[in-house]
């Protein structure tokens, strides 16, 4: 049955069959369109997209296999969210060593996509603590992929966008924790010289680091922000009451726009709870602030928005940094949830990974049109100069050009591809015609 | 600590009500067709908690094995209080419209065999004097309608079959609950096309489990459905006949 489809981005929208699995010991279905495994659609852009093609959705695989609590070790399906296995071993005293802006992803979408999060420069990506899995190829094949076993496919699978395969299930290493709780500081910074000294100076004592950028400022404001940082920590704090917001509709147009923009932006920047020092969070808003409001991506009205982020190398991160929030506050367009951190060193385990040594900036526009495409492509034009990438889960736009300049394994990686599998994004990014 | 029988253990719905008695600690005895689906199924159950769960693969459409796997569970659990069935097939109308044998195996499938479970646990826990036994009856066996009236009429049988077991447990310390969902979006629904009135099996589960815990005679689920039946059971024959429900 064809159905209308988007990912969390809400563009594009685009026609494709869906089919839910809800076995890991089935076969594959037969189909005679390529197929695509779909997680809970929290990429944004059109990687987990399939148009003409078939979904194969994955959230009923969610079932645990094993967890060993004197370990860490997690062993569950590829449907399973992160969610759902923090609520597990947490109370045990374990907790994901990796884990992005959202708990609403399933295990086959974090290595998938060899998701990153806040804590990069010390923990890497996601798929540095899968300790194997189990990929399911359309002729049948199961191959349990881990560095040392299986390496070729474990290095392609891994943030190989699931086009190798269907990853049913892994096996995962948690580390430990002293509870929810997390300690540290947040701290004002006028500009990105400030962004780059308290980010030198707070990766060696601080796990956590991120900064959020305010768009809108130009001049010499020009990329102030906040700078949060933290660690886990034991701490006596009240649990937070789990109070669901809920956007229930999409309004007509977008909430986000220039007059909007330059208020929130404002009132982010100067309000009262940006400075503290030495904060308790709960790891719940401390980590996953968005998540508390459900179906907050429908704020942006009915085009839905573009995700942008790139990491650009050290030796040029400053500079190119510089230039595209000049481009950005310039535009007029801006952004609300500008995210910047720098990323560590440890080479990513995936022949596709994007995080790698550098500087990331993440943002957000509203979908408006050939203005905001332009915009875009002016900052691909800054990443490819300086030798960045653009993060596939979050694009819907970039060229073919770009990717194959951001990614250059990615004919290598193509032979790994299964013949039975395709994206949206893939053919978008290559070219090719299924 | 509930020591619980699951007949159907791997239906989206069953699954749904025994992680709801996982998270509780409770034991579990799952029966179904497929040996390693219900093996996952119980090494999930086991880590979300249940002290207990194990598994027996049977065609439960043969009632000659019903004694053998009730006395298997028994057993293994080291006693029975609460039996859940939910196995089912949703028959295929046209089908059945055009073959007297498909239509007799619906019924032995959705009606015949869940009775047969139903005489023998209610005299084990009739013995016991406690227990609770819960069947998975549906909507669609409050009236008949011609897009489903084989299935309906099966789970019409069921509903009755489970009312007077009710009535004939009720000073033994048994509880019968007949249990009638309305549309969920599960594998056996997965042809439909899902609008306002599709649950959850995950939320289905959670009213399942807590109408097991209490004893409640008759479950919809979701309540809603309570009106909606009440409504369609209501409509005078003259006008129903010509319906197109």
């Amino acid at each position: 049955m064809a159905q209308d489809t988007t990912s969390w981005g809400r563009w594009p929208r685009q026609q494709q069959s869906v089919t839910r699995l809800s076995s890991r010991f089935d076969a594959l279905p037969d189909a005679a369109v390529p197929m695509l495994p779909h997680g809970n659609g929290r990429s944004y852009g059109d990687v987990c997209l399939n148009q003409n093609g078939l979904l194969l959705k994955t959230r009923g695989l969610d079932r645990f296999i094993r967890f060993d609590p004197r370990t860490g070790v997690v062993e569950c399906e590829s449907g399973v969210l992160l969610r759902e296995i923090i609520d597990l071993v947490l109370p045990q005293g374990w907790f994901p060593p990796v884990t992005p802006g959202t708990a609403f992803i399933t295990v086959g979408g974090a290595i998938a996509n060899d998701v990153h999060g806040k804590n990069h420069h010390r923990m890497a990506s996601f798929s540095r603590h899968v300790l194997c899995f189990e990929l399911h190829r359309s002729d049948g094949a199961r191959y349990i992929c881990s560095p040392s076993e299986n390496p070729a496919w474990f290095g392609a699978t891994v943030g190989g966008l699931g086009l190798t395969g269907l990853i049913t299930y892994a096996r995962l290493q948690m580390r430990r924790v002293g509870g929810p709780w997390f300690r540290g500081d947040s701290q004002r910074f006028g500009n990105l010289d400030e962004f780059f000294a308290l980010s030198k100076a707070s990766d060696h004592d601080f796990e956590y680091t991120v900064a959020w950028v305010d768009c809108v400022a130009a001049g010499k404001q020009l990329g102030r922000g906040i700078f949060m940082r933290g660690n886990h920590a034991h701490g006596e704090g009240r649990e937070p009451k789990q109070s669901k917001l809920h956007l229930p509709f999409t309004p007509p147009l977008s909430l986000v726009n220039g007059l909007s923009l330059k208020m929130l932006n404002q009132l982010y920047y100067w309000r009262g709870g940006a400075v503290q020092d030495d904060a308790l969070w709960h790891y719940g808003p401390f980590l996953y602030p968005l998540d508390s409001i459900l179906e907050w991506n429908r704020i942006y009205g009915p085009r839905g928005f573009f995700q942008y982020q790139c990491v650009v190398p050290e030796q040029d991160a400053e500079r190119s940094i510089h230039e595209m929030l000049m481009r950005i506050s310039k535009s007029g367009i801006g952004s609300f949830l500008a995210v910047l951190k720098n990323f560590g060193t440890m080479p990513s385990q995936g022949l596709m990974s994007f995080a790698r040594p550098g500087t990331t900036l993440a943002l957000d526009f509203p979908n408006g049109g050939a203005k905001t495409l332009a915009l875009l492509e002016t900052l691909d034009d800054i990443t490819r100069e300086a030798g960045g990438a653009v993060y596939p889960a979050k694009d819907a736009r970039m060229s073919a050009a770009s990717f194959q300049r951001y990614f250059p394994m990615w004919r290598a990686f193509s032979a790994y591809i299964d013949p039975k599998f395709s994206s949206s994004f893939w053919r978008r990014v290559t070219g090719s015609t299924i | 600590m509930r020591r619980i029988l699951i007949l159907g253990g791997t239906s989206a719905i069953a699954e749904a009500t025994a992680r709801e008695f996982a998270k509780r600690g409770d034991a579990l005895f799952l029966v179904g067709r497929s040996a390693a689906r219900l093996a996952a199924i119980a090494d999930d159950l086991k880590v979300r908690g249940a002290s207990n769960a194990q598994s027996a693969s049977a065609d439960l459409r043969d009632v000659d094995t019903h004694e053998g796997l009730i006395r298997q569970a028994t057993e293994s659990l080291g006693g029975l209080d609460t039996v859940l069935i939910a196995y089912g097939t949703l028959s295929d109308q046209a089908a059945c419209e055009q073959s007297v044998e498909l239509m007799v195996q619906e019924l032995q499938t959705n009606a015949i065999s869940v009775m047969s479970l139903c005489t023998l646990l209610a005299n084990q826990f009739e013995v016991q004097g406690r227990g609770v036994i819960g069947v998975i009856s549906s909507v669609a066996g409050d009236r008949g309608r011609k897009s489903n009236y084989v299935y309906g009429s099966a789970k019409a049988a069921v509903s009755a079959f489970t009312s007077g077991l009710r009535q004939r447990l009720y000073r033994k310390g048994v509880a019968v609950v007949t249990i009638k969902p309305g549309f969920v979006d599960t594998p056996m629904t997965a042809a439909f096309k899902k609008g306002a009135l599709w649950a959850s099996s995950d939320a289905v589960g959670r009213q399942i489990a807590k109408a097991l815990i209490r004893g409640t005679p008759v479950l919809y689920t979701p309540g809603f459905w309570r009106l909606i039946m009440f409504i369609i059971r209501s409509i005078p024959e003259f006008v129903f006949r010509r319906l197109a429900l």
